[in-house]
């Protein structure tokens, strides 16, 4: 289990297909942090969550009253409203509380829109109807996999920047994150994953030359071209 | 400011759906085979009053198992006959024509229906394994329906007899006509533990809309979930199959008929898909009973065959919308 207050949390090897994909580990969680884990593709960042949520076999599974889990490309399989999606947040309290679900919706900027269908909304609504989920819990911990993935980058910078007030608020973060100037630019701290092993664990703006080395990149070069909107709360 | 997840939406189609049970509940008790006339005690209690009672319980049945499916399986197309368990009824049933046994005791037919559905149903669980998927669970229902057709085609290919072949064949196309009481003493058990099993797994139905990882990670027993989803389901319609033959499209309908209504969340369809099987069935009984009156027909027209014509055109509407996203 995960202390309220953070602390060291070990992970078991994990094996799928009788290939190891990530090796025995350690890692520490704090309240207040964001922390992006990044590597590249097939590093074991998705398991590592997983194994972090409790969700495979050899882990011990969370109070999922104090842990919300968000997997990568979530989506709802019934055409339901925003309202319904965040609603079903309150699972783990086994009750259905309105004032945590309208503080998710409006948490996650999206509290207008309550009563339209998952649908009917663009791809950055629905990631933001998918994330009240996981706020209307009101968890210690969140547990989100690349939850900006196919997003434009003013909808990513938007996310990152509401995952980094909810850290600041107090509660801990873990996200994956493919994006290495997104983690770079809001994280706290970065975890940089590389063939199943943590290759660097390190204060986000320390962990540019760690994750060129990781994703096979001469130094300091920048992965991709990047366009990026003014930025007006600089998290650093 | 704050409201309840759908205001107003969920009481009101219940209430209406509930009267539209009891109405159709009094005229199926007043209207007999091509007349329309009150019926003397003997005839109400004997024959109106079992078949009335037989098509709440097999509807309703059947109309829940189709909405906890397609909750379970996050599949629009789900419908209690894809589990196989209808099949292994039919199965039951047609061995003990086979043999002969309906002719000396007449509750050997539902008893044998009911065998069946057991059967089918230990199949299934054992087939999908400890901890059944979606996907597996659905594999499992198809090598399930598999084996009873096999063995079906095998009975009727070495039935001793031109009549037994008749018979087989006209009690799978599916009815409620000339059931007595002891067909709903059978078949009530398993369907109301079933309908009441399946009941209870909303909240488990609305986590799994966002995949079986997050219905876990929201504390939702998965495999639990869905193994009840089988179970139930084999005691609910498979129960209804061992009196009433194969009565198809009433649990793939009905779940899309209320979604209009009250939206797509699974559980606000559990209680409104009992009331709306059962009203559907009591509806096309009634229609198999009137139909003599403005058809020319020789024979009482087969339920399931009723149910099988109008839920057709239905699968092609579901197929040409818009699928759920």
């Amino acid at each position: 289990m995960i202390p309220a207050n953070g602390g060291e949390v070990s992970v078991p090897p994990i094996s799928l297909n009788h290939r190891r994909v990530l090796h025995a580990t350690t890692l520490s969680l704090r309240p207040g942090e964001l922390l992006a884990i990044c590597g590249p593709n097939g590093a074991g960042k998705t398991t590592l969550l997983r194994a972090l949520a409790g969700l495979l076999p050899g882990t011990s599974p969370r109070d999922p009253r104090r842990v919300a889990y968000l997997p990568q490309g979530a989506r709802s399989a019934w055409a339901l409203t925003v309202w319904q999606v965040a609603m079903l947040g309150r699972i783990p309290h086994c009750d259905a509380a309105l004032a945590p679900v309208t503080r998710a919706l409006q948490n996650c900027d999206i509290l207008p829109l309550r009563d339209r269908r998952v649908d009917r909304i663009s791809g950055g609504e629905a990631r933001r109807a998918m994330l009240a989920r996981a706020f209307a819990t009101e968890p210690d911990l969140f547990l989100l996999d690349e939850p900006t993935a196919d997003l434009d980058p003013a909808a990513a910078q938007s996310i990152m920047r509401l995952l980094r007030r909810t850290a600041d608020a107090g509660r801990g973060v873990v996200v994956v994150q493919h994006a290495a100037d997104l983690a770079i630019r809001h994280a706290h701290r970065i975890i940089v994953l590389d063939a199943g092993r943590i290759a660097a664990d390190l204060p986000a703006r320390d962990a540019l030359p760690a994750l060129a080395a990781a994703f096979g990149l001469p130094f300091g070069l920048d992965p991709e071209p990047r366009l990026l909107p003014a930025d007006d709360d600089p998290p650093h | 400011m704050p409201r309840t997840s759908e205001p107003g939406t969920i009481a009101h189609p219940v209430i209406g759906l509930a009267a539209l049970v009891a109405i159709l509940l009094v005229l199926s008790l007043l209207v007999g085979d091509g007349i329309l006339a009150l019926p003397d005690q003997l005839i109400l209690i004997q024959i109106r009053l079992p078949r009335t009672l037989l098509a709440v319980l097999v509807g309703g049945g059947l109309g829940l198992s189709g909405a906890v499916l397609q909750g379970a399986l996050r599949n629009p197309l789900a419908d209690p006959g894809l589990l196989g368990i209808t099949g292994t009824a039919g199965l039951g049933a047609a061995v003990v024509f086979y043999w002969g046994l309906a002719a000396q005791f007449a509750p050997a037919l539902p008893l044998g229906g009911l065998a069946g559905a057991a059967i089918g149903a230990g199949l299934l669980l054992a087939f999908a394994g400890r901890a059944p998927s979606g996907p597996s669970l659905i594999l499992a229902g198809i090598a399930v329906s598999a084996l009873s057709a096999a063995l079906l085609a095998l009975a009727l290919c070495l039935a001793p007899n031109p009549f037994a072949l008749a018979e087989i064949t006209f009690w799978l196309l599916g009815g409620l006509n000339d059931r007595s009481l002891v067909h709903v003493a059978l078949a009530a058990p398993p369907i109301l533990l079933g309908v009441a099993i399946l009941l209870r797994l909303g909240p488990g139905l609305d986590a799994l809309s966002l995949g079986e990882e997050t219905a876990a990670s929201l504390g939702v027993p998965v495999a639990r979930t869905l193994r009840l989803a089988a179970a139930g389901t084999a005691l609910a319609a498979g129960g209804g199959a061992a009196v009433a033959g194969g009565i198809g499209f009433v649990g793939l309908v009905v779940p899309h008929l209320l979604r209009p209504l009250l939206g797509q969340r699974p559980a606000a369809l559990l209680p409104a898909s009992l009331l709306a099987g059962a009203a559907l069935l009591l509806a096309a009984d009634l229609l198999v009973r009137i139909a003599p009156l403005v058809l020319p027909l020789s024979q009482p027209l087969p339920l399931g065959v009723l149910t099988a014509l109008l839920g057709a055109p239905f699968v092609v509407v579901i197929a040409r919308g818009k699928p759920a996203p």
